[in-house]
């Protein structure tokens, strides 16, 4: 593995963090249930949503570890601060829902597509020289897909209360596209050439 | 000292050892890692009664980063000692792992003698279609027209069909995975330790450095068409006109594994040297 120096992008750290964070109570307060009055489809639909925050946290720290790994420090912190963001969204879930402890790991991973909504594919979409800009532009694409998600759980059959939650969800979800778009506005675009490495790890002659 | 905790309890990441994976960022091998304990957690097992052995390369890391017994053989050799492992402890789960260079070409006969011993232990491939470790060597399953610095114009070469010769060979299940599907991955991976005998999944993994081209295999890859069958002719007909995306159990057969039958009382080392002597 290579070592490189990179100029500190200062607008990187900008992260909207509390921002997030400071949305925590909203989902309770929109559904406005009590535990008593909520169906089974409830929660396993808030074990889904947990599994969902999970996975995301999960992969954020995998790839973390992978740019640190290979000494891309700055991207490694963003992907650090992201899944810390997605522990507190998991951790939220818990708290709400008060579970003793979270469900298992079995009845968290079965998904019907093959990745959760808001996890980054876990192959192909890394490169060791990538920018922060690459990492929120994924980051994006993966609230994208969780507000759709949700959203389509509001157009479903579900029943009621679920279908309350998702929609609570679908809006916090879209709240977070707003906040990665803010956070990619403040944050240098990669220049072309961005990959080009004049002694890359692949030199074979 | 403590009960140990029930097996249930134990997490994916349980299964994860601290050891950083040192593979390339994109790299398929680390769906796979994940794949493997995800479906270690849905297997209720428990870590210390899992072995995971493998031969030389960049997927042959892979014990080393779970908390699993691990055993990072000889190059090629993943299945002989597998073999032998499962053998002397059929009380263990087995996992092997590679790549296609080390299970297709340095250990390609162990690869036909494994299935056709139908021990009870699951072989994971991780296929590329390259020799990334060396920095970028065709391999057995390389295109025979891929062109690179280090085949210029190709090899010219047919490419194996690991899956068409497990078959004829006597694997008792097969299937094709995908690193671009996680969780599918980890239902097949779950799906072939329970299979009883020999079990083999390969799973189309990108090396994105030295085969940047095989990012768009997420969108080439499909579920097959068919449902699992277990009788080998019809098999046999469907693997030999696969397109090579089929993700899926291809066959999942009835023969019995292989188990020497252990002998009841332990024996002396003299005792075993004895029949050695000629």
């Amino acid at each position: 593995m290579k070592s490189r120096k990179r100029p500190a992008r200062k607008a990187a750290r900008a992260t909207p963090k509390k921002r997030v964070l400071r949305q925590a109570p909203k989902r309770a307060a929109k559904t406005g249930r009590t535990k008593s009055a909520r169906s089974g489809a409830y929660a396993d639909f808030m074990v889904q949503a947990y599994a969902m925050e999970n996975d995301a946290r999960d992969r954020y720290t995998e790839f973390a570890d992978q740019m640190e790994v290979h000494n891309n420090r700055e991207v490694a912190q963003l992907f650090r601060k992201l899944a810390r963001i997605e522990g507190l969204h998991a951790e939220r879930i818990v708290k709400e829902m008060g579970w003793r402890k979270p469900p298992s790991a079995a009845e968290a991973w079965m998904w019907r597509q093959s990745e959760a909504p808001e996890s980054v594919p876990s192959s192909g979409e890394l490169h060791y020289l990538m920018q922060p800009y690459h990492a929120l532009e994924l980051a994006l694409q993966c609230e994208q897909r969780a507000a759709s998600f949700f959203t389509g759980i509001t157009r479903s059959t579900a029943p009621a209360d679920v279908k309350r939650i998702a929609k609570a969800m679908a809006a916090d979800e879209r709240d977070h596209v707003r906040l990665i778009q803010d956070w990619m506005r403040k944050v240098e675009k990669p220049h072309a050439g961005w990959d080009i490495d004049l002694d890359p790890p692949t030199y074979s002659e | 000292m403590n009960a140990p905790a029930p097996a249930a309890s134990f997490k994916p990441q349980q299964f994860k050892s601290d050891v950083k994976p040192v593979w390339c960022p994109g790299c398929g091998d680390y769906t796979v890692l994940s794949s493997i304990t995800k479906a270690l957690a849905a297997l209720e097992v428990r870590p210390e009664n899992v072995a995971v052995v493998s031969g030389i390369g960049c997927s042959s890391r892979i014990p080393a980063y779970t908390t699993c017994y691990g055993f990072h053989g000889v190059h090629g050799r993943a299945l002989a000692a597998a073999t032998g492992l499962k053998v002397a402890r059929p009380d263990l789960t087995v996992i092997a792992a590679g790549g296609d260079g080390d299970g297709y070409s340095i250990g390609g006969n162990h690869f036909l003698h494994a299935c056709r011993r139908n021990v009870d232990l699951t072989y994971i491939v991780m296929d590329n279609r390259v020799y990334g470790m060396t920095k970028g060597q065709p391999s057995p399953t390389t295109e025979p027209d891929w062109d690179s610095k280090l085949s210029p114009h190709g090899t010219g070469l047919r490419e194996f069909h690991p899956l068409v010769i497990a078959l004829a060979s006597g694997a008792n299940f097969i299937a094709r995975a995908t690193s671009s599907d996680p969780n599918g991955t980890a239902e097949l991976i779950a799906q072939a330790v329970r299979h009883p005998g020999f079990s083999f999944i390969e799973v189309l993994s990108p090396c994105v450095t030295f085969r940047p081209e095989q990012r768009s295999w997420k969108d080439m890859v499909h579920p097959a068409p068919v449902a699992p069958t277990d009788d080998p002719a019809r098999a046999a007909r469907r693997l030999m006109t696969d397109d090579g995306f089929n993700i899926g159990v291809l066959f999942a057969g009835h023969r019995k594994p292989y188990q020497p039958v252990k002998s009841a009382t332990p024996r002396s080392v003299a005792e075993l040297a004895a029949e050695f002597v000629l």
